[in-house]
């Protein structure tokens, strides 16, 4: 029998009637685990059919699962809910304490529901929930600030999770993020914008209770053995010593780093916006998500001279990883890492998501540079490669929204693109902007069907980089990526960080969770994650998504990558090959 | 007798290995029963504290423990006699240093032994068992 204990509890928050309430749901946990699979029938269950994604009757669900909280890396949250940047099922996952912080303040799951009439911040702390009213704190300029006041008037330092968003989630900018202490966050496909229309300004989460476990004994062996192999394993020096930005200079030399709205797939200067030289120049502190030894989250020091005073500096800490340096380096074409730290932190500040933004900026300068939007529409930002002091404003004004392009802008590429032109160059997929991979076509499938919608949904530019100089069929693309993503369907209902997705190998997971009382073979788990996919996409489909809609920016095929000039013929055949699978996969039963 | 004893608090990432280490050595996950606390310095990015028991010779913990609960320790430190405690905490808020933590489970202070299980899982060397 698994020992669920707290994990079965899940919270649920009513902000429109301020009231909360616990519920049991084993039923879910013990045929789901946890996370990602738990998250998509209680998102099922509490989803009007068509709910708008920023009426009250939209629904925030965040689930952990069994491991957390007992096993290493097994960092995240899983974030469920409406999405008001693609207008389907929006997931995204973040580390940071939150994970920990929920386990141990006793629930699996919360479910936020309604909405507030005046802005709140909810504080969870074991059994009790508060209401606190952030009247005060909306309207604030970085969420910096909303961090530092509610750290200083809320208990539980080192055991608590603060998720909050900036302006832009109060704005509603549809790709705004939550971010959660300082550095991580819940980036795409705007649960920001949602917490925005919630009148959410911020959920804190505190929790040290223990979880008990089957047999005492099998999971210490069982922890020993995951602990030794992540510390000992290449992953983790690599992870730890340069951070996620240790791809930017291999991605360059394969000729897959996108750059400048990918009208190039290398970046002359990629050299300085690359891990290796800003760990060099700039890093100033490692930081760990909670339970994970890796530290990869990596800070930079950013002196910036006062001019009015000699030798008085602003001292800034800029959280920066592989993605960001993509979309607001690579694709702004960044020739030094000063303007682009900047441009990160500000974009931090106002709680923007960073891809989606760095996408968007790229697109609106190509579409400036010829003419498809003027200096007007900008509110007279000189947008240019490079040009960071114009990256900052514009970033600014997309959470302002002073003028109908910014207020297109603030909903993403394929609306702006729609609204002013420039489709062919606007480098959305369902709705959603690229991730930092001009790999082949297993990475431009994932953009456009992942449930995840991101790079790390069924790391397609991972099947790329493997099958360098082959020629797959389209059938094969297509389900290598299924049964990746199936069973990552797993490793997010657990939840383990993706990171760690080659400790967390099928034994491995049937092995820990032995001690935790799931007797599940590595057949049953892969089961168990082609069930999950399926119902995650039984979810999209009732919410809309169509999958024989799926188009593909025409620049894709313009730049080459490392397979080369990709074909429209075949990207075609394999988005035929995905959309037969979906059907497959739905109408299966079981 | 050993005692814990933190290196360089620098080399700290806020992992809380250590943390989780210590709730494990009865078996158990979380972090009730965890007598290290690792927490930012206001910010992650100003770096973090260890605190954990310093083992002291004449422990102000034992001096306010009106049941003597708290026994010195050789070497240093104390060692609990939860069958005496009565869960006043005065222990809690005599240490200056605020190394004793809490167990709301058992409503009883959990007091470092010095066993130095902690440290095998700190892959920054940042804590030590030290002779």
């Amino acid at each position: 029998m698994a020992v669920l204990g707290s994990l079965s509890r899940v919270l649920y928050i009513d902000l429109t009637g301020k009231k909360y309430w616990v519920e049991d749901r084993s039923d879910l946990f013990e045929e789901y685990l946890g996370g990602v699979g738990v998250a998509v029938k209680l998102l099922e269950e509490e989803l009007p059919r068509n709910a708008d994604p920023l009426e009250p009757e939209n629904v925030i669900v965040l689930a952990v699962g069994p491991f957390n909280g007992l096993y290493p890396t097994a960092s995240k949250t899983v974030a469920l809910f409406k999405s008001p940047h693609t207008g389907n099922l929006g997931e995204s996952h973040a580390g940071g304490r939150s994970a920990i912080a929920i386990r141990l303040a006793g629930y699996g799951a919360i479910v936020i529901k309604g909405a507030s009439d005046l802005p709140v911040w909810v504080s969870v702390q074991g059994d009790r929930v508060f209401f606190r009213d952030a009247r005060a704190l909306w309207g604030m300029t970085s969420s910096h600030t909303v961090g530092r006041i509610i750290r200083e008037v809320e208990p539980g330092s080192g055991l608590r999770t603060i998720m909050r968003i900036g302006r832009a989630g109060e704005r509603m900018v549809s790709y705004a993020n939550v971010i959660t202490e300082t550095y991580r966050h819940f980036g795409r496909l705007g649960l920001g914008a949602v917490f925005g229309s919630k009148k959410l300004k911020a959920l804190v989460v505190t929790g040290r209770s223990s979880i008990p476990v089957a047999d005492r004994k099998a999971y210490r062996e069982a922890y020993d053995k995951i602990f030794k192999l992540i510390v000992e394993s290449p992953l983790m020096k690599k992870y730890h010593d340069i951070g996620t930005p240790v791809n930017v200079l291999h991605l360059n030399e394969l000729g897959a780093l996108p750059s400048i709205n990918l009208l190039q797939s290398r970046l002359e200067t990629a050299g300085r916006i690359s891990g290796e030289y800003l760990a060099e120049k700039y890093l100033g502190r490692r930081v760990s998500c909670a339970h994970c030894p890796v530290a990869c989250i990596h800070l930079a020091v950013l002196r910036e001279p006062y001019e009015e005073e000699p030798y008085f500096y602003k001292t800034t800490f800029v959280g920066y990883d592989y993605e960001p340096i993509y979309a607001l380096g690579a694709m702004l074409g960044a020739r030094e890492p000063e303007g682009l730290l900047k441009l990160i932190d500000v974009v931090e500040a106002y709680g923007l998501d960073a891809m989606t933004t760095g996408v968007v900026l790229a697109w609106a300068t190509e579409a400036y540079k010829r003419g498809v939007i003027t200096r007007e529409d900008l509110g007279g930002v000189e947008l240019d490669w490079g040009n960071y002091e114009a990256y900052i404003e514009a970033a600014k004004r997309i959470v302002e929204q002073p003028t109908e392009l910014y207020k297109a802008m603030a909903r993403g590429v394929m609306y702006a693109s729609e609204r002013f032109g420039g489709r062919d160059f606007a480098l959305s997929f369902s709705g959603n902007e690229m991730a930092g991979y001009h790999t082949g076509p297993a990475a431009y499938l994932t953009y456009a069907f992942g449930a995840r919608h991101s790079h790390l949904d069924s790391a397609g530019y991972s099947l790329d980089q493997r099958t360098i100089g082959k020629s797959l069929p389209p059938g094969e693309v297509v389900n290598r990526l299924y049964e990746e993503e199936a069973w990552r369907q797993v490793l997010s209902s657990l939840v383990v960080c993706f990171f760690a997705r080659e400790i967390y190998k099928p034994e491995v997971v049937a092995e820990a969770l032995k001690p935790v009382g799931f007797d599940l073979s590595v057949d049953d788990l892969v089961k168990l994650g082609k069930k999950i996919f399926r119902e995650k996409y039984r979810l999209k489909i009732r919410e809309g998504f169509n999958p024989e809609g799926v188009a593909f920016p025409k620049r894709i095929f313009e730049t080459p990558t490392p397979h080369g000039l990709l074909s429209p013929e075949y990207m075609e055949k394999a988005k035929r090959e995905y959309v037969a699978l979906i059907k497959r996969v739905t109408a299966e039963q079981g | 007798m050993s005692r814990l004893v933190v290196q360089d608090v620098n080399k700290c990432v806020g992992c809380m290995s250590c943390m989780f280490a210590c709730s494990r050595r009865f078996g158990e996950g979380g972090l009730a029963k965890s007598a290290i606390h690792v927490a930012s310095i206001g910010g992650v990015e100003r770096g973090f504290k260890v605190v954990v028991c310093r083992g002291c010779e004449d422990p102000s913990c034992a001096a306010v423990c009106p049941t003597r609960a708290l026994v010195r320790r050789k070497g240093g430190g104390v060692i609990l006699n939860a069958q005496k405690c009565i869960g006043c905490g005065n222990c809690a808020r005599a240490c200056p240093i605020g190394a004793v933590m809490w167990d709301y489970e058992s409503n009883k202070p959990i007091i470092c032994v010095h066993c130095g299980y902690c440290t095998s899982y700190c892959p920054y060397n940042v804590l030590a068992l030290s002779r």
